[in-house]
This record gives C-alpha cells, structure tokens and sequence, in this order.
C-alpha cells in the first residue's frame, strides 16, 4: 500500500496565494480581483508584485464578477478572490449570465469552503457551491486536496482556457501530495490502489479517506483511493475501471450529499454500471459553528464515517 | 429594601413590575445574585437572597418619553460592561469580531437600554407592537448578544458559549437556533436593509405604528442591494424605518477610503431621498440626542439614516486607530490589558 507522510501543515488558500503569484510571473495577461478579502485569500504577494494587475472592487462581489467578464475581452484572465459563498450562491446570476453563458475566461477561486472554516457558521460555510458550478454549461470544477495540489491546480488553470470554479479552504490542513507529483485538470489519481471498494474522495476529505484505508486494511480490507480533484469534467474512465475492480462505492465530499461529488460519480455509474454506493456528506443541513475537527466529527465527515460506509457498502455488494 | 433594589433594575431595563412567570426566576436570579454579591454590601446580600422567594423584578423598557430614567451616566455604565462582554467573549473562543463591535457598543446599549420599545418576554419573532433591530453586519455578533443578554432576552451566563459547537451563539447571528431577539440571519453583508423595509411595510399593513432600526458596516455599504434597498425605501416613503451606519472607515483590507472610497455618504443619502442625521456613535450623550431626534422624523414620508461616526475598537486603546483588529482575538495578556481598561459595573458573566 502506498503511504502518503505528512510533508507539513499548510492551508489550502495559502497554496492558492502561492500559485497566482507564480502565475503572476510567468503571464503577464494574468490579473486578479479581490471583494475585501486580500488576507483571507492570501492574495497579498499578487498584489505587492503586481499592484497594476490587481483590482480591490471592496465589498461588491456582483460587480467583481462583471468586471473579471469585462476584462477578459482584451485578452486579460482574470481570478477572481473572495469567500466561497459569495463566489457562488451570492454572485450566481452574474456568473450564470456573463461568464458561463457568455463563454468567458474567468477563473473563481473560492476560499473557506465548506465546513472546515469553522467558527463564522453557517452563513459562510458554504456546502452547496460544488452542485451549483457543476451545474453551469462550460464551468469546470475543480477541489485539490493539500497546499501542493492548490498551487498546481491553480497554476494549471491559468494555462487552461475556459471558465473554471476552484475551490479551497481555510484551515491547516496535512500535506501530503508531494511537489512533484503531476496533475492534470480532469485526471483523477489513485492514491492507493484495491480491490474491495472504491474509496472517491476531493478536498480535505481526501486526507480522511487516506486515513480510512489505512484503518480498513487493519481488518482485511483494501481499499482503493481515488483523489477526484477534478469534480467536472470528471474522469470517467477512472471512476469506471476502479469500480469494475471493487464492485462498490463510497464518495466522501465536504458538501451536501445532494449536488456533488458523490451525485456526479452517481450518475455516471447509473447510467453505465449500477454500483452500490455509500455518500459520506453533509445530510441535507446547513453547518454551525465549532471547529474544524469538531464539524467534521459532528457533521459525519471523518474517518470512522469513511470506515463505516465502505463495510456497509462491501455487504450491499 | 426597595432601594436596595433599584440599582439592579436599572440594569435590567427602565421600569419595573413585581411580576415575574416562573420559568423566569431563575434566569433572573442568576445575574441578580451577582450583581448583589459583586457591588452590593455582604449585609444587603444576605438581605436580598433571603428575600429571593418573592417575585423578582422583570425589567419592560419604555418609549423614550417613558425611558428619560435611564440616564446618560447609567448607560455609559452598561456599555462598559457591553464592551466586557465583547472582549470576554471573543476570546473564549479565540475567534470572531472585537473591533467593530467595541465601537457599536454605545449604539447598542442607547437602543436597547434607551430607545427601543421592546419587551424581551414574551419573545415571538413577529414583535407586533414593538420596535425592531435588525442587525446587517452580523459579523458584530458578540455587541448584538451582549446588548440582548443584558436586556432579558436570554442568560447572561450563555455568553460563555459564544460560537462554540452547539451554540445558540452562533458566529453570525440567525433564526436557526431560535435565539430570542434575533429575527433574522445575517453575516452576509448588504441584506439587512432589504429585509428591514419588508418588516417595516408589513407594520405597515398591521396598523402598527413601532420604528424598525437598522444598523450596517460603513464597508458593507460598498454592497449594491443596499443601495437598491435605500431606493426603495424613500421611493416608497418607508417612513417607519430608522438606519444607522457604524460609520467607522475601516473595514477587513484596511481604510475605506483605500479599499473602495464611499465618497460623500451623506450626499449619497440625501440624493436617495433619505432625512440624514450625523452624530458622534461613540459619545453617548450625542447618540441618544441623535436617535431621540430621529424618532421625531419619523412618520414624515422619509426613511431616516443616521450617519454614526465611530472608532473600530473603541474603548480598549490598542485596538483603537487601525482595522487590525476587525477580527482577531485577544490572547490572555491582552484581554488582561483590555478588561483593566474597562470597569466592570453589572457583573462578568
Ligand atoms: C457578502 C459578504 N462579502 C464579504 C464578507 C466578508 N466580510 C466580513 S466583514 C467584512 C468587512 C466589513 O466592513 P464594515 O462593514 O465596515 O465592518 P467593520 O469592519 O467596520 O466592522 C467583510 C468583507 C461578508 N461577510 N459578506
Ligand atoms: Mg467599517
């Protein structure tokens, strides 16, 4: 079994803040928006390096969404910066309008996604924003798992044309994907390999399902974990030829079950190879405070729920 | 023993019945009995708790002609220990929003100890007969909770679970819990006035002629429904409506001016058709003349706005004169450092 060691302790956003800056100086082109945000985003080093490529629009987010529209008509590709709720539900018309149906070459990074950010509750964890990008015409979706994977992930969309929703999160979180790894927008990975369930993870919950595996290899099981980092357009040769291996399905997501990860690898077994399946997800609720490991805990996102659903969904087999 | 008394009614509220539902007693006790064993004399302690099987008082604050009890000094009392409650509170749980809180504390302590027709009992979420707050930057949650604590609408003491899991006290005020005051969820900035013009309006059809307050972030105003909101709200002759702005010039980036320039805010407001006051947010003997005069324009064909200049952090020096402190917590020492600046006067919870 391959095992990933902890490298170190980064957030998400921060690998977000380190690949724009990276992308900052390899292309010119490149130019970055911010609704009040600059710190959270970790966007400072854009702005230091670049200050005439980076626009503060304040608390506005509508409008920092037609703006990044506009500027892409000259050749500009704009990323946009602020908190994943009013980088989706808030501003959806605006993207829905100018940027998907209008084809526009708008990046939007979305920080403190889902229920990891933790304190600030519900009205910020945003866990419906998965479904509402997959579900515009165009827009690829895209969740790393570490600080590496961001950094890759968004060096690599600056380089793909077309509109793209990436989404990372607040907290520290383990490193593990190793700087040199490759990644590639729509492939997902197989972290470890198995034959007894598929074990489809994105975001921070990948980690988790690393963590399961190991646990499940405990008593006999192998586990197989897929890092589906790229959630549309999603990899279906990869989610077909593991589950033809294992016969059975869990999908682990910081999100509603309902519009997500676990729904998009639902409908392409459904409609290909009816599978089994077991979502580890948010049931259907809004989120509250707490911290991180504390919501995961209560919400059902940890690595006993992962443990638990892949022996339910072995029996259903 | 009345006398005795009368320090902790003020606390509570203005007046005061000798009435009180059973199920509240205890709740009243609590911060009765640590307002007595704090500030009271041991003798006069002993004295009340052996008179504690009598009702307890029930504060019912008044319309201001009623409430001129509460004096300036009084209220300057309560929002030192509001602003305890904030600093308190926010590191507990080493995370949420001191600074503009601290500066909106006099704001909060005016309205709900002064202003406000509210009766915190019975709660019920359509408040008829009552004026209503609605708060648009609920990112200042901990001077919300600490200003309806303080008035009766919940325990004092459940401060101490602020934005911990399981909370009511949630880091963003909301409905979802039912935490009694609260009337709608906010933290998602520039809603608040929309929905406050809705509230007014259906007053409106209720024949009921209370004042719906607000209050927004200066930032917040960068927000564009606010301005869809304040069209409407003059356009429609919303004249049962009173907002303010914590207009502090700071918000998460730094200066206002810097992140997004307002520009001539009272001209913006005046051009919307709004009846425009200005007052210092942070002197309270200006804010309370200021709301005072805003109730008077009420009921006139316009929406009201009151332009709060204020200090983000007010009250605790080294959280005064930057944005940096819109939301960090303190650590020990420097909630030490905050608290021996600020006078406990009702008791900590
Ligand atoms: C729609 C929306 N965008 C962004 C945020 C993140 N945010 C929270 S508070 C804040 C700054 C608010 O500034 P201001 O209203 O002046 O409040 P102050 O900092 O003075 O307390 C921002 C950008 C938010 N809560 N809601
Ligand atoms: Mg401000």
């Amino acid at each position: 079994m391959n095992s990933f060691p902890i490298l170190d302790q980064k957030d998400t956003r921060s690998g977000f803040g380190a690949g724009l800056h990276e992308l900052g100086k390899q292309n010119p082109n490149v130019v970055a928006l911010c609704a009040d945000l600059i710190g959270s985003l970790k966007m400072d080093a854009f702005k230091k390096d670049f200050p005439d490529r980076f626009f503060q629009v304040g608390i506005a987010e509508a409008n920092m969404m037609g703006i990044a529209a506009g500027l892409t008509i000259g050749g500009k590709v704009p990323f946009t910066g602020t908190f994943a709720n009013f980088s989706t539900g808030r501003v959806y018309d605006q993207i829905r309008q100018s940027i998907a149906y209008a084809g526009k070459n708008v990046k939007i990074c979305a920080s403190h996604a889902g229920l990891t950010l933790g304190e600030d509750g519900a009205t910020h964890q945003i866990l419906e924003d998965i479904g509402l990008m997959r579900m515009l015409p165009g827009m690829t979706v895209i969740v790393p798992c570490d600080y590496n994977q961001t950094k890759q992930a968004t060096i690599a969309i600056g380089a793909h044309e077309g509109l793209v929703y990436l989404r990372f999160g607040r907290p520290k979180w383990p490193v593990f994907i190793p700087a040199d790894m490759p990644f590639e927008i729509g492939k997902a990975q197989v972290l470890i390999e198995g034959s007894d369930v598929s074990i489809f993870a994105c975001g921070h919950l990948v980690w988790k399902a690393l963590q399961a595996a190991e646990e499940l290899a405990k008593t006999g099981i192998k586990a197989e974990v897929i890092n589906v980092h790229t959630i549309k357009p999603l990899d279906t040769k990869a989610v077909l030829s593991s589950v033809k291996k294992t016969g059975c399905v869990v999908t682990c997501e910081e999100h509603n079950k309902y519009g997500g990860l676990g729904d998009a690898i639902a409908q392409v077994l459904a409609t290909t190879m009816p599978t089994p399946q077991e979502y580890v997800a948010v049931n259907d609720s809004f989120g509250e405070s707490g911290t991180a490991d504390q919501l995961l805990k209560k919400y059902g996102l940890d690595v006993p729920d992962i443990v638990q659903a892949s022996q339910r969904v072995i029996k259903r087999k | 023993m009345l006398p005795v008394i009368r320090p902790e009614l003020h606390f509570l509220g203005q007046n005061v019945q000798w009435t009180i539902p059973t199920e509240l007693e205890n709740r009243f006790l609590v911060t009765f009995e640590k307002f007595c064993t704090r500030t009271l004399p041991a003798v006069t302690h002993g004295l009340l708790l052996a008179a504690s099987n009598l009702p307890l008082p029930m504060a019912t604050t008044q319309t201001a002609s009623s409430s001129k009890s509460t004096s300036i000094s009084e209220l300057k009392r309560i929002a030192s220990q509001v602003r305890r409650d904030i600093v308190r509170q926010v590191h507990g749980v080493q995370s949420g929003h001191p600074g503009g809180s601290l500066g909106c504390a006099d704001f909060f302590t005016a309205l709900y100890f002064h202003i406000m027709k509210h009766d915190p009992e019975p709660w019920d979420m359509d408040g008829k007969g009552q004026d209503l707050f609605f708060l648009s930057n609920g990112h200042i949650s901990p001077v919300f909770y600490s200003a309806l604590a303080r008035s009766g609408y919940f325990p004092v003491k459940e401060l101490a679970t602020f934005r911990k899991l399981d909370t009511r006290l949630q880091g963003h005020p909301t409905t979802h819990e039912g935490l009694p005051g609260v009337r709608m969820a906010s933290g998602s900035l520039g809603q608040g006035l929309s929905v406050a013009i809705g509230a007014a309006l259906a007053k409106k059809l209720n024949n009921d002629d209370h004042i719906v307050y607000t209050l927004h972030g200066d930032g917040e105003l960068q927000e564009g429904q606010i301005w869809e909101a304040a069209m409407f709200a003059a356009g429609k002759k919303v004249d049962n409506l009173i907002s303010t702005v914590d207009y502090n010039g700071r918000q998460i980036d730094g200066d206002v001016d810097d992140v997004m320039p307002l520009g001539d805010l009272k001209a913006k407001w005046v051009a919307f058709g709004w009846d425009v006051l200005e007052t210092n947010g942070n002197d309270m003997a200006q804010l309370v003349n200021a709301l005072g005069q805003a109730k008077t324009r009420t009921g006139k064909g316009k929406p009201v706005m009151i332009l709060m200049r204020t200090e983000m952090g007010q009250g605790v020096d080294f959280m005064m004169n930057s944005h940096e402190w819109h939301g960090i917590a303190p650590n020990d020492q420097q909630l030490k450092d905050a608290l021996g600046q600020l006078e406990e006067t009702l008791g900590d919870y």
